[in-house]
Formats: C-alpha cells, structure tokens, sequence
C-alpha cells in the first residue's frame, strides 16, 4: 500500500458529553445523544452508551468512528471471554481490558475518551475514567468530552468526594442516594447544554444497581 | 518500521487448536503504525488532539532503612486541571515501586508490563528479581521504542538481596543508578528542600516528614503539581504507604495560622 500524504487527516471530532457517579449500591451513567461535526449537527438521537458487560457499562465520545471500532473490539473480547470462562466479565477487568485495547493503538490511538461504569464485585459502584491512550484511575465520579470542562467543576463542587489517595483511607465514593444522582446528572446536562454548542437534544441515563439494568431519558435543548 | 513487540508476548497459547477462530484477537498483541510518510508529524498531530497528562513532582531516596518515594497527585492540560487522583507512585510488586512522570498511559502500561516480566521472572527462577535487572528490563523496551514519542521519567525503587535500590530511567534511553532523584516539572523545588534536609541516617519518620515537605513545597511554587502528597516507604519486609495528605491542609502545618497579637482594641467611646 503506499504512504499517505502529510495532510492526511483521519481524526473528527463528534462531540458529546459522558458522566458516570459511583454510590454505595449503584452506579449511574449518562451522556447525550447529540452528534455533530463542526457546527453541523449529525444527528439528535444517537447513543454514546454501549452496554459490555453484565456489571460493565461504558460511555464514550470523540470521534464516533473510533468509538464504534472500539465497542466492537470490547464486546468481540467479551464474547470470548465468556466461551473461556463461562461468566460476566466484572467492571475491573473491563476497565483494565479497555486500557490495554486503548494502548495497543499508542502510536495511532482511538480518538475517543471514556468512561467506564459499573459495579464491582462486592457490589459497590465504581467509575474507571481514561485518556485516549489507556490511562486510567478509579475514582467516585468522572465527566468526559466536549463539555466535561463545564461539569467537572460542578460535580466537585457538589460532591466533595474524598481523594482515594488519601491516608487514612477514606470512602470515595459519593454520598448521593440514587434518586439523588440521577437529579444531579439531570441538572449537570441541563446546565452543560446551555454553554456548550455540542452537547444537547437528549439525554440518556443508565441506571445499575442489584436489581438489574435501567435506562431514562430526559429531553435537552436541541438548539 | 519493525517493532519489538516481544515484551507483550504470553508465553504459551492458553489452551490448544482455538487460535484460527480468533484471529486478531487473541494473537500476540502488537502495535498498530498509521499508514504516513510522515509518521513524526503524525505523531505530533495525534498527541496534540488526545492532549497527555503532564506535570508532575516525583522523587525518592535512599537513606539507612530503605528507600522513601514520595509524589504529587495532579495532572494537567495546559492551564485546565484534568485530575487531582492520579495515582503517580506505581506498586509494581510488593517490594518494588515505579513513579510516573510524563505520559501517564505510557508509564502506567510499561510498569504494568515490568511488574508481568517480573513475576515471571520470580517464577522462572525461584527468587524476586533484583531493582537493577528490573529497572534494566524497562530501560532497554523503552530504548527500543526510542524516537516514537514515548515519554517517560521514572523511577524504580525497591528491595532486593543486596539491600535498597534506586534506578532512574527514562524514555531517551536513560538509566542512572543513584541515591537521591526527583523528577518532573517541580523537581527543582522538591530538590532545593530535599538537598537542604538530607542525611543517610535519618530516621522512617524524619525521611517521611522530608518527603513529604519536599512534595509540599514543590506544589506550593510549582503550578503543575498539586493535590495530595503520597509517601511510601519500601524497607526488608516490602513497601508501605505512610502517609496521604491533601497538600490544600498540608500547607497549615508548614504556614500554621498564628491569631495576631492585638495592640489596642476598639473601645466604647462614652458620648460626652
């Protein structure tokens, strides 16, 4: 095959907005279904939440073709993983399968920046945040994408969760009732929608607890 | 371009004739190259749009009981703040840890790398593998990828039979044997009090105290660091975390708030 040219340029960015909070029994994760490209808007109803795992739940944005290659190669990983072991992958384990897959593409990354949400295996909510290339934290709560600049100081401002680095160890996970996290996932997409051009026209929230899987929608500014 | 992808080869295929099915799944990982003539200016583009987490304080030494390791916990993009919970100080195995500094995937995928290679080697060879081998098994897969844009400033430290161990290395090749590193943006700081305090003999609790004000002026003078000071302690038995401490509290006890003395107060003045 010859080389490209030096203008070549493979990359787009679709927008959007990713949220994921991590409670003592649940875990909930949320962005938009806006995708758009410059000041184009694609389309109003696309989703950016791709179910992995029975416990594994993972948003993404960026660019949408690297994140439809990569929640095929997540899921194709996952299937094998299940004729192998006869079980679930727990969020963990997809949280490190996914930063692995991110690195092996190091020098010609996915442009896409996710967040993982799950509970793990005790039943306790986590959310695993990444970069483009693979690395990746445990934390109590994460904002990706266009308009994470404009949520993630919200949320620290109304969560406070404590640093998981901290000695003596404390809890961070947030203190938030259910009911109560998806309020402040509401309100957080609400106000992100007024300032940031490409989040917007809906939004879609995963809701996982013992009892199972849940989706929600809630109608967002579509201007 | 040929890469040397035999640092991430498993050793044997996990069960027999189920490989076909798989393919480009389950065979030996290896890194994908973009189709460029200018890979370098690609390089270049590619790492400007997925913007690395950078800026970093990190330092360890070697003192009479061991090796401290101490580190900041931000990461930046240029002036935004992406995290203040980076874990930067990385538990290779129970008695070696790794630093990050520069790209955080690139540190945190080679050091998950080294800590496999040296289980195996545990395994292979009935005892724990020493700091400098461990530290030389990263050096030489980071100078094979050397000119591609890895960026990695790190420290190994750790115990093995021939007592503590500490080994900078880094992705331009870089390997340095030493008693005393800090590295990252807010090194200079970190040193400046980190040269001003240091003996061999110091006790666990005065090297930690060091450490850990070390780290603390570093985030006070440098923009990039910040967030909670990590201090570990690797001795004979293995490493143990001594202390985190957000560097927002940290900062009244090295600036305690004294109530100033009040020369006249403000009295009733009778009407006359």
């Amino acid at each position: 095959m010859t080389k490209q040219q030096a203008n070549w340029s493979p990359y787009d960015n679709n927008g959007g907005s990713c949220v994921a909070i991590a409670g003592a029994d649940y875990c909930v994760i949320a962005a938009d279904t806006r995708l758009s490209t410059g000041y184009n808007i694609l389309t109003r109803d696309y989703s950016k939440i791709c179910k992995l795992a029975d416990k594994a739940v993972m948003a993404s944005s960026g660019f949408q073709a690297d994140v439809k290659a990569l929640q095929k190669v997540l899921s194709a990983r996952h299937l094998t993983y299940q004729h192998q072991h006869n079980k679930q992958m727990s969020c963990p384990a997809m949280a490190q399968l996914l930063s692995n897959t991110l690195y092996f593409k190091r020098f010609f990354p996915y442009y896409a920046f996710n967040v993982l949400g799950g509970l793990d295996s005790e039943g306790k909510g986590c959310v695993f945040t990444y970069d483009a290339v693979g690395s990746y934290e445990r934390v109590g709560y994460s904002a990706q994408g266009s308009g994470s600049t404009l949520i993630t100081p919200f949320l620290d401002n109304q969560l406070k969760s404590p640093s998981p680095l901290l000695l003596p160890a404390q809890d961070s996970s947030t203190p938030l009732s259910e009911a109560e996290a998806i309020d402040l996932v509401k309100t957080v997409f609400a106000s992100a929608t007024e300032r940031d051009i490409y989040t917007g026209d809906k939004l879609e929230i995963v809701v996982l607890n013992a009892d199972g899987l849940r989706r929600e929608y809630m109608d967002l500014r579509k201007d | 371009m040929k890469l040397d992808t035999s640092g991430l080869q498993t050793t044997a295929p996990m069960f027999g004739p189920r490989m076909e099915a798989l393919e480009g799944f389950a065979a030996a990982p290896s890194f994908e190259i973009p189709n460029s003539s200018d890979f370098d200016g690609f390089q270049k583009d590619a790492i400007q749009m997925v913007k690395p987490a950078k800026g970093t304080t990190t330092l360890a030494f070697i003192f009479k009981e061991g090796v401290m390791v101490a580190a900041d916990s931000r990461a930046s993009m240029g002036g935004y703040i992406s995290s203040q919970s980076v874990k930067k100080i990385i538990e290779i195995n129970p008695y070696m840890l790794g630093t990050m500094a520069g790209g955080a995937a690139d540190c945190q995928f080679w050091h998950r790398n080294l800590g496999v290679k040296c289980r195996r080697h545990e395994l292979a060879n009935k005892r724990r593998i020493s700091v400098a081998g461990a530290s030389k098994l990263l050096a030489n897969i980071l100078y094979s990828y050397r000119g591609m844009g890895l960026s990695v400033g790190t420290m190994i430290a750790g115990w093995d039979e021939t007592g503590p161990g500490l080994y900078y290395v880094d992705s331009e090749g870089g390997r340095l044997k030493g008693t005393r590193f800090s590295v990252g943006s807010g090194s200079p700081y970190a040193y400046g009090v980190l040269d001003n305090g240091y003996r061999y003999d110091l006790s666990v609790e005065e090297a930690a105290e060091l450490a850990r004000r070390a780290i603390y002026h570093a985030t006070f003078r440098d923009g990039a660091s910040g967030g909670v000071a990590s201090v570990y302690y690797v001795g004979p038995n293995g490493w143990k975390k001594l202390s985190g401490d957000d560097v927002g509290e940290l900062h009244y006890n090295y600036y305690p708030v004294t109530p100033t003395t009040v020369d006249q107060e403000m009295t009733e003045v009778t009407a006359a």
